[in-house]
């Protein structure tokens, strides 16, 4: 039986993925199935044709790589190519297949192919570890923003535009004015991510933007309940209370 | 004041005579020489004048008066000299005082003991002579006392300006390094994707490739070039920074149009080197980042008020947060950069309207 691999590229310079095509001619198990010119086209073909590898760009329009991959419920095996990129290269050395530095070798590429190969033999499926994605996602310059999926739409969320985050099993849910959002990631990797003194977990399951609190009342012993200018109510624990004080100065 | 000239002109041919002299003084600058001479002769004259009145002999009052006062002059020159090496801090100024009065006893002891010795024979001058040893005392010590008290002063003078100086010396290096760093802000991201594509383009089309080699070798040779010169003609600006667009048109040609407009009086305008590349980028990247669909770049440079005035515009999608948070880190080096030359701090405009993010770069001309 033969094996075919479907493929799809992702980079946003016609050039940079022409390079790719060229090299996988050597390859004739994988079948490019689609090339995208930034992250939403990406999305849409990963979800049409389900790839079993994708290459990737980090740097494009709107939403970076990383971003892209965290929209993604099952998100494909992938190999980065990118120019220049210290922290990211840092970050995705272990967890990715490979990462190819622009411009690469055939040699180069070959090698991360067979990579591919290899760990494609034991593993059905060899998915982007989900940490490495929390941490390179928030890489500098992309923390004051969130990327959510909105049905079929995709919305960038300027962190300074969130009131509040609520813990929700497995996922977190986002407050804005327009509503909520889910999204597949842990509150303490929110925590991690936001600015210190704008957001403050005020308790297991609330991560609450402080410029947004209107009052702070007192709610059986050792814990408060606070209300935002919304009029939303949310528990504050006693550790919770001590961190919001801090922030406060109070 | 015109006898005041005369002095120091007649001190300055006796310096110009004298090879001695002007050995001794080598060491200090010229004009240091000529006041010190003509203070010392002036002072001899003083001193023979007045001991003319209570001594009529003049060769011998004149004789009296050389020995006393180069014998101070030469205190003097000590102190001087020494002060170059050790500067009594202000706890220890009370060493100056004890150190005039030891060189003053010194000075007037041996200047009287050779003008005794001198005149043995005449003992009505130096009965004269010893009676007047306090009066002597007192005027050496006064005079010494003064040059200790100039010579700290100018010192410590000195030693302020050198550390003043050595102050805004490192604080100008301090500048010119960060201009420097900030005019050669060259992008990695951009030579790497560049090679990328110069890369990609070997198999496609090889005579495109050696094109873009060529365009970037040009780009990064003027970069280089440029480092030496701080003020370049608009006009030499932006070839330059075509260079530069037709790089950025092999990665991106299929998504960006740049436009450049400029007045011929502009053309001929002058601005920091390098200054517009970064701005350009920022807006290419903005532009290309920012939004999905074709990205138009517009490059204008007109003139007013004795000012050149550039402004870069690229779309930019108004429901994007980091457009809406203003100015990326090339807009802020921009700033600073201007600050740095022209001192002020409103030399860069952002203007967003109507889905357009325009840049305007003021570049006054005045005193360039």
């Amino acid at each position: 039986m033969k094996f075919i691999m479907k493929v799809v590229i992702i980079d946003d310079e016609p050039l940079a993925r022409s390079i790719v095509k060229e090299y996988l001619k050597g390859h004739p198990a994988f079948e490019i199935t689609a090339e995208c010119n930034n992250g939403f086209e990406g999305i849409k073909a990963i979800q049409q044709y389900h790839p079993g590898l994708i290459f990737l760009d980090i740097q494009m329009p709107k939403i970076n790589g990383f971003e892209m991959l965290e929209l993604l419920d099952e998100p494909p095996a992938v190999i980065f190519t990118t120019a220049f990129d210290e922290y990211a290269i840092k970050a995705f050395e272990a967890h990715a297949i490979d990462y190819l530095l622009k411009p690469f070798s055939k040699e180069r590429f070959d090698k991360a192919v067979q990579k591919f190969l290899s760990q494609h033999d034991v593993t059905a499926k060899q998915q982007p570890d989900k940490a490495l994605l929390e941490t390179a996602a928030g890489s500098p310059g992309q923390s004051n923003r969130v990327v959510v999926k909105d049905g079929n739409k995709i919305k960038i969320i300027p962190v300074t535009q969130i009131q509040y985050f609520e813990a929700a099993d497995d996922y977190v849910k986002i407050f804005i004015a327009e509503g909520s959002f889910l999204k597949n990631k842990t509150m303490a990797s929110f925590e991690k991510l936001l600015p210190a003194q704008q957001f403050v977990r005020i308790h297991r399951s609330y991560i609450v933007n402080v410029q947004l609190i209107s009052r702070i009342d007192a709610y059986e012993k050792e814990s408060h309940i606070i209300q935002l200018t919304t009029g939303a109510k949310l528990p504050v624990s006693k550790s919770g209370y001590s961190k919001l004080r801090e922030v406060l100065g109070i | 004041m015109r006898l005041c000239t005369l002095r120091v002109f007649v001190a300055q041919t006796i310096i110009l005579k004298q090879p001695l002299t002007l050995f001794l003084f080598m060491q200090q600058s010229k004009r240091f020489k000529l006041v010190f001479a003509a203070w010392w002769l002036l002072w001899c004259i003083l001193h023979v004048y007045v001991l003319y009145g209570y001594y009529t002999v003049l060769p011998v009052v004149i004789v009296d008066g050389v020995v006393t006062n180069v014998l101070t002059a030469g205190a003097c020159l000590l102190i001087y000299n020494n002060m170059r090496y050790y500067l009594p801090r202000h706890e220890k100024y009370w060493y100056i005082l004890i150190i005039s009065a030891v060189l003053s006893a010194i000075c007037t002891g041996v200047a009287t003991v050779v003008l005794h010795w001198f005149f043995q024979q005449n003992e009505s001058y130096t009965a004269l002579l010893h009676a007047s040893w306090l009066i002597r005392y007192c005027v050496v010590f006064l005079l010494i006392g003064c040059m200790s008290m100039l010579s700290l002063l100018w010192y410590a003078l000195q030693e302020q300006n050198e550390i003043q100086y050595r102050k805004t010396a490192a604080e100008q290096m301090l500048k010119d390094a960060e201009l420097y760093k900030l005019r050669h802000q060259l992008q990695p991201h951009f030579l790497f994707n560049s090679l990328n594509s110069i890369s990609a383009l070997t198999v496609i089309d090889a005579e495109k490739a050696r094109a873009m080699i060529q365009q970037l070798s040009d780009f990064l040779r003027g970069t280089l070039r440029r480092d030496e010169v701080q003020f370049v003609t608009l006009r030499e600006e932006l070839q330059h920074l075509q260079l530069y667009l037709d790089i950025e048109k092999v990665r991106f040609g299929h998504r960006l149009s740049v436009k450049v407009d400029y007045t011929n009086e502009a053309a001929e305008e002058k601005l920091p080197a390098l200054l517009l590349q970064p701005a350009v980028e920022n807006a290419i990247k903005f532009g290309l980042y920012n939004t999905l669909d074709e990205t138009a770049i517009a490059i204008t440079a007109g003139t007013k008020d004795n000012a050149l005035i550039v402004s870069i515009s690229n779309p930019y999608d108004e429901e994007d947060i980091e457009a809406a948070s203003g100015t990326g880190f090339g807009l802020a080096s921009i700033r600073r950069r201007l600050y740095l030359l022209f001192g002020r701090y409103d030399l860069l405009e952002t203007i967003k309207a109507d889905h357009t993010f325009t840049v305007q770069l003021i570049i006054p001309q005045s005193n360039l």
